[in-house]
């Protein structure tokens, strides 16, 4: 970086962006707060979106919902990643490393609502997975996976695998194979070398990987919806339907506020993985 | 040896897990029937045909690439300049003013499309292709940036410095210099912000009324129930998507000149 | 004595590429055995089939008596000091140094013990709690080498252990490895490409080119009497002349005639003179074309007037007067020119 030239064209260079962010970002946000501190229906600001957030069951089981879920989704999907970016990057030949993983992301390059519709198509009651079981005679009746959670999951599990499995294989890859050689001169069997080596220096990555998909994973939309059905909640659901159904934008803002503190505290609480480690 | 044995049927089962919605999809879209569920009647290309007669479809489809390339190219310029404007000068609580460009990308894309829904009620804007289209450039425009700013130099400072030395004026220096030198960034930036405005469903929902995104036009079909003109449509997206990719990668891999 | 490593005609290729052609070589106990040669002279690989992290495409590898060609490494016994030091960053050095020992099954007070004592003896005791990243780069290689010891190996492998660091200090390192290697008395094999720090370090010497042995011995041995071109020219510069052996027991060549005692008369030889075997003196003419000044010696190449197609390298004190295009005369220590075999 270099201290020269005047520094007003590098303010008038920097603010087009810097407006942008404030008008279209921050202002919005202030406005959404504001927003949610005028109840509708009522007159003055108060807190009673939130307070009535707290005392309402449904309102609070859906938060407990998406967390539940969310919670759920990510282990799977580490679980689930973790090895198959293992075998992406020490067992598949150097040359078609990058082929493997471009064949693991293709099926993602579907619109993210035609995605979610495909596996309503898959788990739906007449759909592929229930005609192809009963076909092969494992079940006398279809089951009913789609509108549930379990469909919801899957679907979120579907794409954060994919995700989990190209930062874990990142990860993986920028480990110096010196490391494990070091741990097997030493006498590790391989499951040792693992676990007292491989694991702890992949583990900051696993866990960026993890809030990631926490994140994505809290305020998506479409997934719940498609697949879930509306027998269970989840908390962007309940924002929608403060929109849609009711025009209530201050509650909505206000759900909007508390799930943003619910990451905010997650970020926290991931912070110290989240720093930069020195290699 | 059994290990080779083993992973070898688990990648095999991820990879099927993963290929298993997609391969529904565009077998049923060839269905010649009325419901993209087994059993499989065809191949037909009529649900192909009825998309393509599908004047809303069409629209969303046309709505979506106007949207994605003026939002993706306002984002790359502005974090084009922003980037260099941090890069090449010193101005104070820099730190500060970068990180709050990048804050964008730890909101949800829920909760940007909210706030500008009350934002542009209380302003009197109405919703609109532009109005999906500024939210478009919030999300697009930290990644642009920061992209572009990880790839500035001082080597690239030095090029710079040289074409002043030679007589250009900033304008110049920026346009006919820095820009092309850093044309992997930008073209980087420009695809990826491409590819995220191209699917995106929230904001464009939430900021659009009648006149709509591809996206948004899909899922009213969804409204309908399970319906193979969505399958082709969406066969056709991802179809359209894999050439894109194809040409990124063309492109991307030839003109590196490393 | 019996070998403690038998290196049995091992060769390996990669594909078409041979890297090593049937290599055979014995290992003493409390040795310090250096592997020196060229990039891409098979130096490296062979220590890799020592170690266990390469299989040979042919031959054997016998560790005290034991077929060990097969084993991996982590039963093998022995134990590697890597290039890159390859220290696990989220241990403490400590921990790093009992890692082996854990391996082994040891109770934790005994093992952290035993390693506090091997850093003590690589004098780094107060480095026990730290991380890798915040020592030096010489410090590390200590802790590579402690790790690596800790483990009682019967054999001690060391992949260019000190290419990272800076001259002096590799000086410095090369004399601990030497005391460190006397005083725990395991058998140790050095890679390098640096012929001075070979003869600094081993008891043998083993000059590899293109997959093969072209010389091994104690290293006065093999820098005094190279046994081949290759091991003349790797070990130290020389200038290389051809010459005639003659009937009367000297070899004549273009810049005078030298005893030849062993040599059979009648035959064409090749003869290589040390720069330091070549002083001022009444012998041989020559113009003086460059002269590199080296702080306690002047590197000296001058072209003989009566073989101008020959670069006599001389290695002249720090005060002779010498100048670039200047007339001198030379000669040669006749007792130190060495036969060349091949």
């Amino acid at each position: 970086m270099s201290a020269s030239g005047s520094g007003r064209t590098g303010w008038a260079s920097v603010t087009p962006a810097l407006l942008w962010t404030l008008v279209f970002f921050a202002v919005p946000f202030a406005a959404m707060a504001v927003a949610s501190l005028f109840p509708q229906g009522r007159q003055g600001p108060s807190l009673a979106n939130y307070t009535q957030f707290f005392a309402n069951p449904s309102y609070w089981r859906a938060l407990v919902n998406s967390l539940e879920v969310t919670v759920i989704v990510t282990v799977i999907s580490i679980l689930l990643a973790y090895p198959f970016a293992w075998i992406l990057a020490f067992m598949v030949p150097e040359r078609w490393q990058r082929l493997a993983l471009m064949l693991a992301v293709l099926p993602f390059w579907t619109s993210y609502v035609v995605r979610s519709y495909s596996w309503l198509l898959v788990l739906a009651e007449k759909g592929a997975l229930n005609s192809a079981l009963v076909h092969l005679g494992l079940l006398s009746d279809p089951i009913q996976i789609a509108n549930t959670r379990a469909a919801t999951v899957i679907g979120f599990v579907h794409f954060f695998v994919m995700l989990l499995t190209l930062t874990i294989y990142a990860n993986l890859k920028q480990l110096s194979p010196s490391y494990r050689k070091a741990a097997a001169d030493l006498g590790a069997s391989p499951l040792q070398a693992f676990i007292h080596v491989v694991l702890p220096l992949t583990l900051p990555g696993i866990m960026v990987g993890a809030f990631l998909t926490f994140v994505l994973a809290i305020g998506d939309y479409i997934t719940p919806q498609i697949l879930g059905g509306n027998n269970e909640l989840l908390m962007p659901q309940l924002i929608m339907m403060q929109i849609g159904r009711r025009g209530d934008f201050a509650g909505a803002s206000a759900l909007s506020i508390i799930l943003m503190a619910v990451v905010s505290i997650a970020y926290l609480l991931c912070a110290r993985w989240l720093k930069i480690e020195r290699a | 040896m059994m290990a080779r044995i083993v992973s070898t049927l688990y990648a095999a089962a991820i990879y099927a897990f993963i290929f298993l919605p997609v391969a529904v999809l565009v077998l049923f879209s060839f269905q010649g029937t009325l419901f993209p569920i087994p059993p499989f009647n065809g191949p037909s290309l009529r649900w192909y045909g009825a998309v393509l007669n599908d004047a809303r479809l069409t629209d969303g489809l046309l709505n979506s690439v106007l949207v994605a390339v003026t939002s993706s190219a306002l984002a790359t310029l502005l974090g084009f300049l922003s980037a260099w404007g941090f890069a090449r000068y010193y101005l104070p609580a820099s730190a500060v003013l970068r990180g709050f460009i990048t804050l964008p990308l730890t909101v949800s894309y829920l909760i940007i499309g909210m706030g500008l829904l009350i934002f542009f009620n209380w302003i009197g804007m109405p919703k609109s292709l532009t109005a999906a289209g500024i939210g478009h450039v919030v999300i697009n425009l930290p990644l642009c940036f920061a992209i572009i700013y990880s790839q500035m130099g001082d080597h690239q400072a030095n090029i710079e410095r040289a074409a002043r030395d030679l007589g250009a004026r900033e304008w110049q220096v920026l346009t006919l210099v820095t820009a092309p030198m850093l044309w992997p960034a930008l073209f980087a930036s420009f695809f990826l912000s491409m590819t995220f405005s191209w699917d995106e469903f929230v904001i464009s929902f939430l900021l659009t009324r009648f006149d709509t995104t591809l996206p948004v036009e899909i899922w009213n079909l969804l409204r309908a129930g399970l319906n193979p003109k969505t399958n082709a449509v969406g066969s056709l997206v991802f179809g359209v998507s894999i050439l894109l990719a194809i040409v990124f990668e063309l492109v991307a891999f030839r003109k590196r000149p490393r | 004595m019996t070998a403690l490593v038998s290196v049995d005609s091992i060769s390996q290729s990669f594909g078409q590429v041979q890297v090593l052609d049937a290599v055979s070589l014995a290992i003493q106990p409390g040795s310090y055995t250096v592997l020196l040669g060229p990039s891409g002279s098979g130096k490296t690989t062979l220590l890799s089939i020592l170690g266990g992290f390469l299989q040979p495409t042919q031959g054997r590898v016998l560790i005290k008596g034991e077929d060990c060609t097969a084993m991996a490494p982590a039963r093998r016994p022995t134990a590697t000091v890597f290039q890159d030091y390859a220290l696990f960053p989220h241990m403490s050095v400590g921990s790093n140094v009992a890692f082996g020992l854990r391996m082994r099954g040891v109770a934790k007070r005994e093992r952290l013990g035993k390693a506090q004592d091997m850093l003590r003896i690589v004098g780094l005791d107060q480095a026990f709690d730290k991380k890798p990243h915040q020592l030096s780069g010489g410090q590390r290689q200590r802790v590579a080498l402690a790790r690596a010891l800790v483990v009682q190996p019967a054999v001690l492998l060391l992949d260019e252990p000190l290419g990272a660091l800076d001259l002096k200090l590799r000086r410095q390192m090369q004399d601990e490895l030497k005391a460190i290697q006397k005083r725990i008395g395991t058998a140790f094999v050095h890679v390098t490409h640096d012929q001075e720090e070979a003869m600094a370090l081993a008891d043998h010497i083993v000059v590899m080119n293109h997959g093969r042995i072209e010389d091994e011995g104690p290293a006065e041995r093999v820098y005094a009497r190279p046994a081949t071109r290759f091991a003349a020219t790797f070990m130290g510069e020389s200038t290389i002349v051809p010459g005639r052996v003659e009937a009367d027991g000297q070899v004549r060549t273009a810049l005078g005639l030298f005893p030849a005692s062993g040599q059979v008369p009648g035959t064409e030889v090749h003869v290589a003179i040390r720069p330091e075997h070549v002083r001022v003196g009444p012998a041989i003419p020559a113009t003086v074309k460059d002269v590199v000044y080296q702080g306690s010696f002047k590197r000296v190449t001058a072209t003989p007037t009566a073989a101008p197609d020959i670069q006599l390298l001389a290695r002249l004190p720090a005060g002779e007067p010498v100048q670039e295009g200047a007339e001198i005369s030379l000669r040669v220590d006749p007792g130190e020119i060495i036969f060349l075999k091949d």
